[in-house]
């Protein structure tokens, strides 16, 4: 495995770079959120990532995708990070397109994948239930009775939650809660009864539900795959997802500490630039060093991910945990060496920080990952 | 890739045939080979395998040909280091000759200076030391003051050098000397190769808080120095000073993943499993499982950036700066977390009371403290990666 790129991949890094810093700058993002727009994404801009196929990127070409694998979205997300450009990406084409593609039947690929691909569904992966990420700590139960799947429970944060059009629920149909077995995923419209799905405000200003099941009623062929068994692929999917996020943090790192770098250059006190003082300079460099850690885990993650390494649960809890730590740090210190200007609503270096938060939360903190490390390392 | 596959099967076999049966044992310190004129070896294969590696070029496999090297590709070098990794064959040469001085006479050295110096580094017959730091210059080392006198046909060499590793053992020593005393600080240098056995040399051994070590001080008393071993152009010695810095430092950030150099190769959670216990299979204390994942994590992360590195196919560059300040401060934290781990039984000095491998820990320790000071300390490589990375202004 090469810690590279391909020429593919890197196309598709340029061409994302491109879109990002000519359609949605940092500006597009402040205008989104300003605006009584309640998905948080621009309908518009997601139709343009659609026809430059980056919903399909995961799905395979008999169902109209380019297969370019995680190396090839994972590269985008980063670019895209980089001007905090928000869109369904992660929800829908990453984690609603693998569960999918993983989990499901022939007949239901055939149903979603192409809906995906031409941009006309949307999805989100509705798992946790508590406060923090625990994916096998499911209590929403399904039920069959007689023809129908009855569902009930609760979901929070769901990521994308409040715009998608279809959800897909984990929830428990045997065993009980922490157990990987006994877990099966269930498709639903949003707008099925018995679904109630209520936007949940967040700093980063981004578009989260938390979900209840009364008794929702669904289709026998609402449920993915085989029942019970979904705990193990639940974790693969997790485990892109959580390759795919580090790498969009990655682009807030990498944004975040060359906005804050540029400013050390231009803005002067006591007569010289600030970025002369070793203070600050020395704080600058170790943050390089991260970054750099954070490029190198992140490209191994991805790169696992597409040769379907065995070490891929590692190098995920590796590359979500170095994200997170280098995007906390530098998210951090972006402020503090802006001073006083980084508290301000005006200045865009703030946006940086809430969205750092809320992604380390997202499908496990670095702590998380550093437990799940050591217990899949033997320490 | 067909003819490299070709270069696989003809370095197996040439090394079925000439790599003898104990150098592919693990390797003890004191058969450890680092050449020179007065070289013993307690292993006469030893010699056997640095003479046959020597004949081919293999202890020097990038360097070219005509003078003694490999010749090898980039590729074709990989193919030799995996094939040698492969058998566990030993290193057939330590050398500073090869990590440092060599790549700066290629690139900086006369055509007599090449011929005369490559092949016998390269062979292993030569045994050489760096005379950089003096008690005055340490982290300021362009302050250095062994001045070099031009007395016609020779230089006459006064002054002192510290930290000089292994000068009691070394033949020749390649040495930063003042040229120019009237010239602003960086552009009175010169590169200087001086013949340890001249009239006028004379070393010292400095014993450090870990107990002996290869470090010396070194004198030189109006040394005469042929004006031929001058490398480069007088008193612009620094650029060569500073490349070679590069190379050193590549290859001291590797100490952070192998534990090498100074290191004892102890994993830090197997010791920590022997000494803190184990329950349900996990180093049984939870805080300092916390402490050795995130170490361990790091080491993870840094290990693919080096190879990132390589894949890259970056040159030594400033990049080097970042090897050497994040492999130096993790050896030493590894070490820390290795005797915080081991309790009292870490802080052993001699054999009254504690094994071998307890007082190798605890010495390996203290030694690692010196990490990251010698070739450059961490502030001075974070202060390379603020100017010259990150272009903050001075």
């Amino acid at each position: 495995m090469k810690l590279i790129l391909t020429e593919e991949q890197q196309f598709l890094k340029d061409t994302a770079q491109s879109f990002a810093r000519d359609k949605t700058p940092v500006t597009h993002f402040r205008e989104l959120r300003d605006s009584d727009n309640s998905q948080c994404w621009d309908d518009g801009v997601w139709q343009e990532m659609v026809e430059l196929g980056w919903s399909g990127i995961l799905v395979p070409e008999k169902f109209g995708g380019s297969e370019f694998g995680m190396a090839g979205i994972s590269v985008i997300m980063q670019e895209l990070g980089k001007t905090l450009t928000p869109s369904p990406i992660l929800s829908t084409s990453v984690l609603g397109v693998s569960a999918i593609n993983m989990l499901g039947s022939d007949d239901q690929k055939e149903n979603y994948l192409p809906k995906i691909v031409a941009g006309e569904l949307t999805t989100a992966l509705a798992i946790d239930e508590g406060n923090h990420h625990d994916p096998f700590a499911i209590e929403t139960t399904a039920i069959l009775d007689g023809d129908h799947w009855v569902l009930n429970g609760k979901k929070v944060f769901v990521v994308d939650g409040s715009s998608a059009d279809t959800i897909l629920i984990v929830a428990r149909t045997s065993g009980k809660s922490g157990e990987s077995n006994g877990i099966s995923v269930f498709v639903a419209s949003k707008k099925t009864a018995g679904l109630d799905v209520s936007k949940i405000s967040t700093a980063d200003s981004r578009n989260y539900a938390n979900l209840e099941m009364s008794d929702l009623k669904l289709e026998q062929n609402a449920l993915l795959g085989e029942k019970d068994l979904a705990g193990e692929t639940i974790e693969k999917i997790l485990d892109l997802g959580r390759i795919a996020i580090s790498a969009e943090m990655l682009g807030n790192t990498e944004e975040a500490f060359e906005v804050t770098i540029n400013y050390l250059k231009e803005r002067k006190q006591f007569g010289v630039q600030i970025g002369s003082f070793q203070a600050l300079q020395h704080r600058a460099a170790k943050m390089f060093c991260e970054i750099e850690l954070t490029k190198s885990a992140v490209i191994a993650a991805m790169h696992a991910a597409d040769e379907n390494s065995n070490e891929l649960e590692r190098l995920s809890s590796l590359a979500k945990f170095q994200a997170g730590e280098t995007l906390h740090l530098v998210s951090n210190e972006a402020i503090q060496m802006h001073g006083g200007i980084g508290v301000t609503d005006e200045y865009d270096i703030g946006f940086y920080l809430k969205r750092a938060r809320v992604a380390e939360q997202i499908f496990g903190t670095s702590e998380f990952h550093q437990a799940r490390y050591a217990d899949i390392s033997g320490f | 890739m067909e003819h490299l596959e070709q270069f696989r099967q003809e370095v197996r076999d040439w090394l079925e045939e000439n790599c003898p049966p104990s150098m592919r044992t693990p390797l003890v310190p004191e058969e450890e080979v680092w050449g020179g004129r007065n070289a013993e070896y307690v292993n006469p294969e030893s010699k056997l395998w640095l003479e046959r590696m020597g004949e081919k070029g293999w202890t020097a496999p990038n360097l070219p040909k005509e003078y003694g090297g490999g010749g090898l590709d980039r590729d074709q070098t990989k193919v030799l280091h995996q094939e040698l990794f492969r058998i566990k064959a030993r290193p057939a040469l330590n050398s500073f000759g090869i990590w440092m001085l060599a790549p700066c006479i290629i690139e900086f050295g006369s055509e007599e200076q090449k011929r005369e110096h490559l092949p016998k580094i390269i062979k292993g017959e030569i045994r050489w030391c760096q005379g950089y730091s003096e008690p005055g210059s340490g982290s300021d080392l362009a302050s250095l003051s062994t001045k070099a006198e031009d007395m016609g046909d020779h230089y006459l060499v006064n002054g002192q050098k510290v930290w000089t590793s292994y000068a009691d053992k070394a033949d020749w020593i390649f040495a930063l000397v003042r040229t120019g005393p009237k010239e602003p600080k960086h552009n009175g240098i010169s590169f200087l190769l001086i013949d340890m056995a001249t009239e006028g040399v004379s070393t010292k051994p400095i014993t450090l808080i870990s107990g002996k070590s290869p470090f010396c001080e070194t004198f030189f008393d109006n040394v005469k120095a042929p004006k031929e071993n001058l490398v480069g152009v007088e008193n612009s010695g620094w650029t060569i000073a500073k490349k070679l810095l590069q190379h050193e430092r590549n290859f001291i950030s590797n100490f952070g993943l192998a534990g090498g150099g100074t290191g004892s190769g102890a994993d830090v959670v197997n010791i920590a499993k022997k000494y803190l216990g184990e329950a349900n299979g996990q180093i049984a204390n939870p805080a300092q499982r916390e402490n050795i994942t995130l170490h361990k994590m790091k080491e993870h992360a840094f290990g693919l950036t080096l190879q990132r590195s390589g894949d890259e196919g970056a040159k030594a560059s400033a990049a080097s700066s970042m090897f050497k300040y994040y492999g130096t401060e993790h050896n030493k934290d590894r070490y820390e977390l290795m005797i915080a781990a081991m309790g009292n039984k870490g802080l052993g000095w001699t054999n009254e009371g504690f094994s071998d491998d307890e007082q190798a820990i605890t010495k390996a320790w203290l030694r690692t403290k010196a990490n990251s000071i010698e070739g450059g300390t961490s502030e001075v490589q974070l202060n390379v990666i603020s100017r010259r990375v990150l272009d903050l202004p001075n």
